[in-house]
């Protein structure tokens, strides 16, 4: 992971390649100049999801899905609820595994690696930092939220483990509001604040690639914009593959942008394109423009 | 809010609600009244022979005279050896069968097995106490027969109420942690079990006031009728309070009014205290609120 002190400061690091006003929720509809793609679409992909479907029992609810997501890449996926965004999630880590009844067929490549392969999928599961909808401080301190994936790993050494957690709470953009209280329970935060501990949480994994579901739809909106900022630095180091309820929010940060339907991914394309209308079908238009069902 | 006079039949809900709820509590306090009555009567009847004396001497004088130590340490005995048997193997069990176990039919008849080991009559684990137990791995009539009897009677009730304790750790945690790659026992240790614990020791403690006060399955493997010494060792036999009680009130003529008395309130002593420091526990628990 690139530790570069200048990702400490929370919001001195932000990608710029957006225009400003695409990092506010006040975003009407003006695209802002085409961002210069930095992540290279040669490069090869961080993960790449081929023919994947997957079923609960004989229900399929995913069906023979294919993209790709690049280095530096945020990689929106956006659709109404049911579509079976999470269940993708959940196959890329292997949580199905935890799942009675899930199963999950065709190809995960992560890191040039099938996911399935990976005999230590506790390995595979840390490089993969997870975000869910509501967020869950687990009952210990914050400090101890933070600190727990690296011990667990094997860092003993507590001047390293502090060093950890500050830094991780920084990028997180939630140092300055719980620094004087590192051994109260996460689990008490507030939402906003809980919600940002598990981003803390997930980069003390040193992810590669980062899953957000729908963080947003337990926060308030400041929180929100903040953890937007907070993304837009990520990416700087990381793979981050953002399912949002929030199109918008796909249009601010995805750099592509994937359109689920009912199990099927009806699109994949530049974010801009999708935005301004420059899609393959028409259903994608009708969910972007919010005329749906 | 003009317009939304409380009509008729609302103020008939209410009356009703109102009724409900003395009806309720009527019923509650004729629960706890029996409670109450047999406490105060023991205290009245039981305490004129209460006294140091009474509780760290022998019994003497054929029973009828004396006290109650070496029935008051064979019950200390008995109930610790059955918890360091039930404790480990009932904890053990319910974490498996709440962090491990998948829904199959072997976890189904584990856990039909529980439910009806819980609800074999006590007298039954007697017997089986005095063929495995006493006979068969020949420990002999002995605290070790006797406790590993009372902690197999037990062992369902740990389980149980320890994977109750369990189970309200909420889900999200377990998988919190799974995402972050930690393994299943990672999180047992880290995060569900400190959460559970005073839940767990909750239950243990209540299972130690139940257990000090069973009778039957003590009576044909370990608990002595009258030995006037304290056990030595786990292959000796012991008097227990329980066994004390039932002797003195029904085999032993000319035992005076007050001495049965006596023994059943040191004995719903215990019992009580136990009680009352599970619920300190579960007082502490919800108190210290973590989620
Ligand atoms: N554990 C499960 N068991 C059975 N069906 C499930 C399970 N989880 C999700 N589903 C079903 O899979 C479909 C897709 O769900 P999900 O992946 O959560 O969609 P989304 O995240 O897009 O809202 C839904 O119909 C849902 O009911
Ligand atoms: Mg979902």
């Amino acid at each position: 992971m690139v530790s570069d002190s200048g990702h400490l400061s929370r919001f001195g690091h932000q990608d710029n390649r957006k225009s400003p006003q695409k990092n506010g929720l006040t975003d009407a509809g003006a695209v802002g100049t085409p961002p210069e793609p930095r992540p290279v679409a040669g490069d090869p992909p961080k993960l790449v999801v081929r023919n994947v479907s997957i079923s609960y029992g004989k229900k399929m609810v995913l069906r023979d899905v294919s993209f790709e997501v690049r280095q530096n890449e945020i990689f929106g996926i956006i659709g109404p609820s049911g579509s079976g965004k999470t269940s993708l999630l959940r196959a890329l880590n292997r949580m199905d595994f935890f799942v009675p009844g899930m199963s999950v067929q065709g190809s995960i490549l992560f890191g040039g690696r099938e996911v399935r392969m990976w005999r230590n999928v506790y390995a595979l599961r840390r490089k993969i930092g997870v975000v869910f909808p509501l967020p869950v401080g687990l009952p210990l301190s914050v400090y101890d939220n933070v600190s727990l994936a690296p011990r667990l790993s094997g860092v003993r050494d507590p001047r390293r483990l502090d060093e950890i957690v500050e830094r991780c709470l920084q990028r997180a953009a939630l140092w300055d509001e719980v620094k004087d209280r590192l051994n109260s329970l996460g689990s008490l935060l507030s939402g906003g604040q809980q919600q940002r501990l598990t981003i803390a949480r997930a980069l003390s994994q040193e992810p590669d690639l980062l899953l957000l579901d729908e963080f947003s739809i337990a926060v308030d909106p400041v929180t929100t914009m903040r953890i937007e900022d907070v993304l837009q630095g990520l990416r700087q180091e990381m793979s981050i593959i953002l399912v949002t309820n929030l199109v918008q929010q796909a249009r601010r940060l995805a750099d592509r942008t994937a359109f689920f339907l009912m199990g099927e991914c009806v699109e994949v394309g530049d974010t801009e394109a999708i935005f301004s209308g420059d899609v393959k079908d028409p259903r994608t238009r009708a969910y972007v423009e919010g005329r749906f069902g | 809010m003009a317009g939304f006079e409380a009509s008729a039949l609302n103020r008939r809900d209410q009356k009703v609600e109102r009724l409900i709820r003395w009806l309720f509590l009527l019923m509650t306090l004729l629960l706890i009244l029996p409670v109450f009555v047999i406490l105060i009567f023991l205290v009245i009847k039981g305490w004129p022979v209460m006294s140091m004396e009474f509780l760290f001497t022998e019994p003497s004088n054929g029973m009828t005279a004396g006290g109650i130590f070496p029935a008051l340490v064979g019950t200390v005995w008995l109930v610790a050896v059955a918890l360091l048997f039930s404790v480990p193997i009932g904890v053990a069990a319910a974490i498996y069968l709440s962090e491990y176990a998948s829904d199959n039919w072997l976890t189904r008849v584990i856990n039909l097995a529980i439910i009806n080991l819980a609800g074999v009559p006590s007298i039954v684990h007697a017997l089986f106490g005095v063929g495995a137990f006493v006979l068969f791995f020949g420990f002999g009539t002995s605290i070790l027969a006797a406790s590993l009897t009372l902690g197999i009677m037990t062992l369902p009730v740990v389980i149980v109420s320890t994977r109750e304790a369990l189970q309200a750790v909420p889900m999200a945690f377990r998988e919190a942690c799974w995402n972050m790659g930690a393994t299943r026992w990672q999180t047992i240790r880290h995060v569900v079990l400190p959460n559970a614990l005073s839940g767990i020791l909750t239950g243990i403690i209540l299972e130690v006031s139940r257990t000090a006060g069973e009778t039957a399955p003590i009576m044909f493997t370990g608990a002595a009728f009258f030995l006037p010494f304290l056990p030595q060792g786990v292959f000796d036999e012991t008097m227990a309070l329980s066994l004390h009680l039932f002797v003195i009130s029904t085999q032993v003529p000319n035992v005076p009014e007050a001495l049965p008395y006596g023994v059943a309130l040191v004995l719903i002593g215990i019992v009580l205290a136990m009680n009352s420091l599970s619920i300190a526990f579960r007082t502490v628990l919800r108190r210290r609120k973590k989620w």
